[in-house]
């Protein structure tokens, strides 16, 4: 009833090829950045901000940068935790040996460095497809784990291998507070989020998606698979590499050197799937799913009343995680996204159905 | 010299321990298409229940025995329920998903067999002989050194590669298992039923599974850790391609020594703990000349 786009007529190209050419979907979008930037902060406590909103929303930008490498131009890849650590290690060593540099342009020169590892790391997709290749990014994995803990350098000689970092400070503005955290985040977010969805509507994204759907053929119409594949890379990994600076310096504070291992990544390519393929929704819905599940499951035995070991608890969490990976995967093996399409196609019939 | 072909053959030794998780990924592959990441669970699960099976019966007849029965009849359920909880809802996916899946069913396991059988770190003890020999001694000054446990390890799966090879060569399932691996509407239009052919694919990793694990676990304790070395197994996997029983066997071969050998000649050098990403770095370069694995099926794209 009020979901439908009847009666909006485009009168120009410009207007038809608008990221949201439905007005309600404007507005929807409108509600949800007022929300965002102007409710949330009015009405969260520190704790949800720490524990909930800053986490999703940085996880939501690195799974946005994976669903562009993994959903648009289907090269799997296992090694985001290895982008994300390149980007926060850069960002730490660019902040300490450049001090005068501006913190923010440390977080991208981050992502810049996530991009050229990536593209290094991306020539072997040239070659090998599929699981291969899911495979050989792990090689990158445990390079970058080895590397960060091993050689000094990277971690400034701290003799336990673990870096504590400042507050972020732009021209005397302290990022202290978790209000002001979140926001910086959040206002990255949004800018990647649109930067995304451009790319993937461009030219650029659909060499991606001709590459996805079938790589001989794209090359037959005239995509340079070499160009493709190595832009995804590059991309994807500027994303992920700022997702974790930001990871690195807004949310941890002071990390580990195993702080970006394997598991980071396969919680990122689970944000991923579970959240859809080939869809920027996806990757933010999927990423508070699974960061809000570990979260839930672990109050849920104090909501019940129930009393356990908390290694029992930890336990049961692997299990209940692991089953319901699987379920949402049978039930809606498209993902969230998929089910927020539906919905609105749904909606759009609300509430007379014929 | 003597000391370079102790370190190879050591390597060796190790290499044949990866190539046995590493079967239980090609099998699954072979006949399903799945990439199945919990074959690690699926190692720490059985070691974990033969173990804990072994202490609760071990004033019974024929411990060692009965529990390995028990443990096998697990191994059968555990696959029947992968395939009616996992398998088939999921049929016709893309492979990512099902990958995921796996991913899942390997985070139900670590949790299901820790919640089961409890966390601690099991001493495993059946009989395989420990301490060190010397052998080769006329060949080299003094000999060289090798973990009797190693060389037990060795020739239980090299039995196990042979019992393999003659089950799908020559049986009856195993032909049908090669069908339904080349083609599965095929294999299902001539009758072959392809979820009993999953719970046997299953069924048979999870016996892989039970022998790794029991041979890990005599040697390392049966703890969390054996989960991870599913992670070992991967570059074993893409080396020798993941369609070959044979590229599992000569991969770990090549990576164990490959492993070793780099450990002892180059790590020093570069600062050691070398190990924990050579395997990969070595299988990643071989890929660069073979994209599908030293024995795998070079696919044909057309359009």
């Amino acid at each position: 009833m009020f979901y439908r786009e009847a009666g909006q007529f485009k009168t120009s190209y410009k207007a038809d090829q608008a990221v949201f050419p439905i007005f309600q979907d404007r507005i929807f979008v409108a509600i949800w950045l007022f929300l965002g930037f102007v409710v949330v902060p009015m009405l969260a406590n520190e704790y949800v901000f720490r524990a909930i909103f800053i986490p999703v929303i940085i996880m939501a930008l690195a799974a946005i940068g994976l669903n562009l490498l993994v959903g648009y131009c289907g090269q799997v890849s296992l090694g985001s935790g290895a982008f994300m650590a390149v980007g926060a290690y850069a960002a730490y060593n660019f902040m300490i040996r450049i001090p005068e540099l501006n913190p923010l342009i440390c977080f991208l020169l981050g992502g810049l460095s996530a991009t050229v590892v990536g593209v290094i790391f991306g020539i072997p997709s040239l070659r090998i497809k599929g699981f291969y290749l899911a495979v050989a990014t792990l090689a990158l994995q445990f390079f970058t784990d080895w590397t960060f803990s091993r050689i000094d350098w990277f971690t400034n000689y701290t003799p336990s291998g673990s870096i504590a970092v400042q507050p972020v400070e732009v021209w005397g503005f302290v990022f202290d507070s978790p209000i002001r955290k979140y926001l910086l985040c959040l206002t990255v977010l949004v800018i990647f989020t649109v930067i995304a969805k451009n790319l993937v509507r461009g030219r650029i994204g659909r060499a991606w998606m001709a590459t996805r759907d079938m790589d001989v053929a794209a090359e037959i119409i005239g995509i340079r698979p070499i160009y493709a594949k190595l832009s995804a890379f590059a991309v994807s990994s500027f994303f992920i590499g700022v997702a974790g600076a930001l990871w690195a310096y807004v949310h941890l504070g002071s990390w580990e050197p195993l702080a970006f291992d394997i598991n980071l990544s396969f919680s990122i390519l689970f944000m991923v799937i579970i959240g859809g393929l080939g869809s920027i929704v996806g990757g933010m819905l999927g990423a508070t799913f699974i960061t809000l599940l570990p979260l839930f499951l672990n109050q849920l035995p104090i909501w019940l009343g129930i009393n356990m070991s908390t290694a029992m608890v930890s336990h049961l969490e692997y299990m209940i995680f692991g089953g319901l990976i699987i379920f949402f995967l049978a039930v809606e093996p498209l993902g969230l996204a998929r089910i927020w399409q539906i919905t609105k196609e749904k909606l759009r019939l609300w509430p007379f159905p014929h | 010299m003597g000391f370079f072909v102790e370190v190879l053959l050591s390597g060796l030794m190790a290499g044949v321990l990866y190539s046995l998780v590493a079967l239980g990924f090609v099998l699954i592959f072979k006949a399903s298409g799945v990439f199945n990441f919990a074959q690690g669970a699926m190692v720490l699960f059985a070691a974990l229940t033969f173990v804990r099976l072994l202490d609760i019966l071990k004033d019974s007849f024929a411990p060692i025995t009965l529990s390995l029965i028990i443990t096998i009849a697990m191994m059968v359920m555990l696959a029947m329920a992968i395939e009616r909880l996992v398998l088939r809802p999921l049929v016709n996916q893309p492979g990512i998903s099902l990958f995921m899946a796996t991913l899942g069913i390997a985070y139900f396991l670590d949790g299901f067999g820790q919640t089961l059988w409890g966390s601690d770190i099991y001493t495993l003890d059946i009989g395989i002989p420990k301490g060190s020999i010397f052998i080769l001694e006329s060949v080299f000054d003094g000999g060289v050194l090798v973990a009797k446990e190693d060389l037990v390890a060795t020739v239980i799966a090299g039995l196990l590669v042979v019992t393999l090879a003659i089950f799908f060569q020559k049986t009856r399932i195993g032909r049908a298992l090669r069908a339904v691996a080349d083609d599965h509407q095929a294999a299902q239009s001539i009758g072959i039923p392809l979820n009993y052919i999953w719970v046997i694919v299953w069924t048979v990793a999870g016996l892989v599974a039970l022998v790794a694990g029991v041979i890990w676990g005599s040697k390392l304790g049966v703890q969390f850790s054996l989960s991870l070395i599913a992670l070992k197994a991967l570059p074993v996997l893409i080396l020798g391609g993941f369609e070959s029983v044979l590229g599992a066997v000569i991969g770990g071969l090549i990576i164990g020594a490959g492993e070793k050998l780099s450990e002892i000649y180059i790590g020093p050098y570069v600062g050691g703990g070398i190990e924990y990403w050579f395997a990969y770095m070595l299988a990643l370069g071989f890929l660069m000349f073979r994209p599908q694995g030293l024995f795998g099926e070079v696919h044909i794209d057309r359009v």
